[in-house]
């Protein structure tokens, strides 16, 4: 080897608060090509590529550029050092121009405007970059705002430039687009980091990949010809130990009779783009429905619209025949729709109100006469939740800010069932909880489809919803583009379907 | 009228001061405040010296201390920026009304004098409204148009707005955002005072207590009326201005209108501004800095 990689990172371990995101992780990115980093999610890619873009120092390890050990304080030393990251939600001020935005942290005393929007525009025209300087980012599409991320990076002359999964918020047409300007830029001598766990992506604009487990490297610098699914799902989950166990229901779902029916729905989001697009599902009494897909595929809009929370610009929610239309939350509840939305701090739970308080917030309006509450019956619901759900707590009046992840999400799902609802809506009900957490949710969530209650699941986390559906929907793009029978299905085929190589809404 | 180009530029100087912190993300509710601490610094140095220009200066220096209050603890420690703006405004009365116990009913002390522009005073009407103005009307016209070139045309100005809009962005972009947000804030303090130096010395021709009289509240409404831009402000500062000045002359016109209805309308239009605002931001983003009111703190997981 003539000359010393671009990359090297050795021996990286960052530990937070209860989580090892990195164990010992390593990088090598040869000058001039593009690195494809994959991993599962929480396998430790975002923590490593923040370590190398500055934003985390680690707790070991070296981080070399081009043979050179830097110790980085912050993103702007990192930055100093030519190493810029592309975050995945964009750090682009909406209001200012691109140029503007490019300029910002780098821009002369006094700006000639006419001036840096020329030269913007030249460097974009240097790397095949189509975009307006003069525009203002509030207009653009995703894919042009990633664009004049990537404009930033180049006009502080970043030779290592960090991609967290970029085609992430992107179509099809717009990744092809990335790809191609990914290639110009390597063309120039720079080195790419493309973190993603679409495997067409990096066979296509890749040429070598790393792939993380666990926090640490369980293959360095594959060529991405030696890469195939098999060996890419095996070297990502480990070996099968991970294996989905159905969780077996006694009392089989019955899809003839639906409880929830979704028909035709669009969702617009502010900026007029169809996050939701004209979806329709139906579940029935029992049955767990899941939804997979990659984040920001429109699940979220799709949760809050069926349970009152977005506005949708066309389709009709109707539980158990009944049309709940513009109805709101209260309306939604009282007709037997719950909801345990993904953000549980904040939209299920308000942080500072104390545990009785929380659990009350679905019935209170049934609790006492009037406009008094009466506070003795709402402790008494509320022991009955902490109780039947096994919530441990810090008392009945203490905030629930105190409260474990698990227990948080034990008090909310009760609070939600409490109410004995037809149809639930559950919204990443496991995320970042530990192990028996997540037990204790999915026992809850199979115990009541057991008793006749159609449960929406969507999740992130595939291995739940194959144990846990009846049915899994892939969601892309705003669309359901596959539907599986979850007794069936493997890994692949809804990974494949989440990625984008298949299309079809295969007969369940 | 030319009552009206006074009033206005007073409420001009003070607002245009808010308008600077308030791009940089900070709501300074302590307008009021300020400006009555520079209106009492202005007539104490303006008697103390016999000089306009000190009263001036230490008027600014009386305001730009007080701000220097909010911008430590609403910026540096964060605290609620609308309790402690609130608190400000309540202080700077308070204080001014103590510290200007003995001037109260002194006569008047030096003012700004009229900028002398030979003949182009003596045009007809224009001459009168538009070019006999004091020197520091003058001073108030080039500090809206430097305020805006800073603003749109300077790295400085680029720095406070993004500090403005996202504090995070701006961040990672190397600016910093607790030196931009204090500078910003003390930089509105000083205008404040130089308001309120304009009042005591030029328009009140005196001290009293509360002879700011809500018109710092005014110049706050003012830079929503604006549209944060220094240029729409200064039309706002006229015709609220104006509102003002028409105000103690209704009755002797003969107009059987209250004047306290006339003193609500800058308050009522800023209302029906603020209300159009939020129709327009179903379609584009508001016209107010994003990150107004929040402060910032780096956050590491």
């Amino acid at each position: 080897m003539s000359s010393p990689p671009a990359v090297e990172l050795t021996n990286i371990w960052k530990r937070f608060p209860g989580v090892i995101a990195n164990a010992g992780a390593e990088l090598r990115v040869q000058p001039g090509t593009v690195h494809a980093v994959l991993g599962e999610n929480g396998a430790g890619k975002t923590t490593l590529m923040n370590v190398l873009a500055g934003v985390y120092r680690p707790d070991e390890g070296t981080v070399l550029l081009d043979g050179v050990e830097h110790v980085f304080g912050s993103p702007a030393d990192a930055l100093d050092a030519g190493v810029a990251m592309v975050h995945q939600e964009f750090r682009l001020i909406p209001t200012f121009t691109v140029a503007e935005n490019v300029a910002l942290g780098s821009a002369p005393p006094v700006l000639r405007r006419r001036e840096i929007e020329e030269q913007v525009a030249d460097l974009a025209k240097r790397f095949g970059l189509q975009t307006d300087p003069r525009r203002e980012v509030w207009h653009l599409s995703m894919g042009e705002r990633q664009r004049v991320e990537i404009l930033k990076a180049l006009w502080r002359d970043a030779t290592i430039l960090i991609l967290d999964e970029p085609t992430a918020v992107l179509t099809p047409a717009e990744a092809n687009e990335l790809g191609r300007i990914v290639a110009a830029m390597a063309a120039d001598g720079r080195s790419i980091i493309f973190i993603s766990h679409k495997l067409d992506e990096v066979t296509r604009f890749c040429d070598e990949a790393t792939v993380l487990r666990g926090g640490a490297t369980v293959a360095a610098s594959l060529p991405v010809s030696s890469l195939d699914a098999p060996t890419l799902a095996e070297l990502m989950v480990g070996e099968s130990t991970l294996v989905s166990q159905r969780r077996v229901r006694n009392n089989p779902a019955d899809p003839d009779q639906p409880v929830l029916s979704v028909r035709h729905m669009t969702v617009h989001d502010i900026h007029g783009i169809a996050t939701v697009d004209d979806v329709s599902l139906e579940i029935g009494s029992g049955e767990i429905v899941g939804i997979a897909g990659v984040a920001g595929n429109g699940q979220r809009p799709l949760a809050d619209a069926i349970a009152g929370l977005a506005t949708p610009t066309q389709g009709s929610v109707r539980l158990e025949g009944d049309e709940l239309g513009g109805a709101g939350p209260n309306v939604r509840t009282d007709a037997g729709l719950s909801y345990v939305p993904e953000d549980r701090i904040g939209v299920g739970l308000a942080p500072r109100l104390s545990v009785t308080e929380n659990a009350m917030m679905r019935t209170y309006r049934t609790m006492g006469a009037g406009p008094m509450v009466d506070f003795g019956d709402a402790r008494r619901h509320c022991e009955q939740l902490i109780d039947e759900f096994n919530v441990k707590t810090g008392g009945l009046d203490a905030p629930i800010a105190g409260l474990s992840g698990g227990n948080l999400q034990r008090l909310l799902v009760g609070r939600e069932l409490a109410t004995s609802p037809k149809a639930l809506v559950a919204a990443q009900p496991t995320r970042g909880l530990d192990v028996q957490g997540v037990a204790a949710i999915q026992e809850v969530l199979v115990a009541q489809a057991e008793a006749g209650l159609g449960i929406l699941l969507i999740s992130e986390d595939l291995e739940e919803l194959l144990a846990l559906s009846d049915r899994i929907l892939v969601m892309r793009e705003g669309r359901i583009v596959a539907e599986f029978d979850a007794e069936t299905a493997t890994r692949a085929m809804v990974g494949e379907a989440m990625a984008g190589s298949a299309s079809k809404r295969e007969p369940a | 009228m030319n009552e009206v180009t006074l009033v206005g530029l007073m409420l001009y100087l003070a607002a245009l001061g808010e308008l600077i912190a308030e791009k940089a993300g900070v709501l300074n509710l302590g307008v009021e405040g300020m400006m009555a601490v520079g209106g009492v610094a202005a007539f104490w140095s303006g008697t103390e010296f016999g000089n306009p220009l000190i009263g001036l200066l230490i008027a600014g220096i009386a305001g730009g201390l007080l701000a220097l209050v909010h911008g430590l603890v609403a910026v540096v420690m964060g605290a609620d920026q609308v309790v402690s703006g609130l608190a400000l405004t309540i202080l700077g009365l308070g204080m001014s009304a103590f510290l200007g116990q003995d001037y109260v009913s002194l006569p008047a002390v030096p003012q700004f004098g009229a900028l002398p522009l030979g003949p182009l005073k003596d045009l007809r009407i224009v001459g009168p409204i538009v070019f006999n103005q004091s020197w520091l009307a003058w001073v108030a016209v080039g500090l809206g148009i430097s305020t805006w070139f800073v603003l749109e045309r300077t790295r400085v100005g680029l720095g406070l707005r993004a500090v403005g809009e996202s504090a995070a962005t701006a961040d990672a972009a190397g600016q910093s955002v607790v030196v931009t947000r204090v500078a910003a804030v003390v930089a509105g303090g000083v205008l404040a005072g130089f308001g309120g130096a304009y009042l005591t010395l030029n328009l009140a021709k005196g001290w009293t207590e509360g002879v700011t009289a809500g018109r710092g509240w005014i110049a706050v409404a003012l830079v929503i009326f604006g549209a944060w831009r220094p240029g729409r402000t200064a039309v706002g500062a006229l015709l609220f201005g104006g509102l003002l000045a028409l105000e103690p002359r209704l009755q002797t016109f003969g107009v059987e209108i209250s004047p306290i209805l006339i003193s609500m309308l800058p308050y009522v239009i800023t209302i029906g501004v603020l209300t159009a605002f939020s129709i327009q931001a179903r379609h584009r983003p508001s016209a107010a800095p994003a990150a107004i009111g929040r402060a910032y703190r780096r956050e590491e997981r």
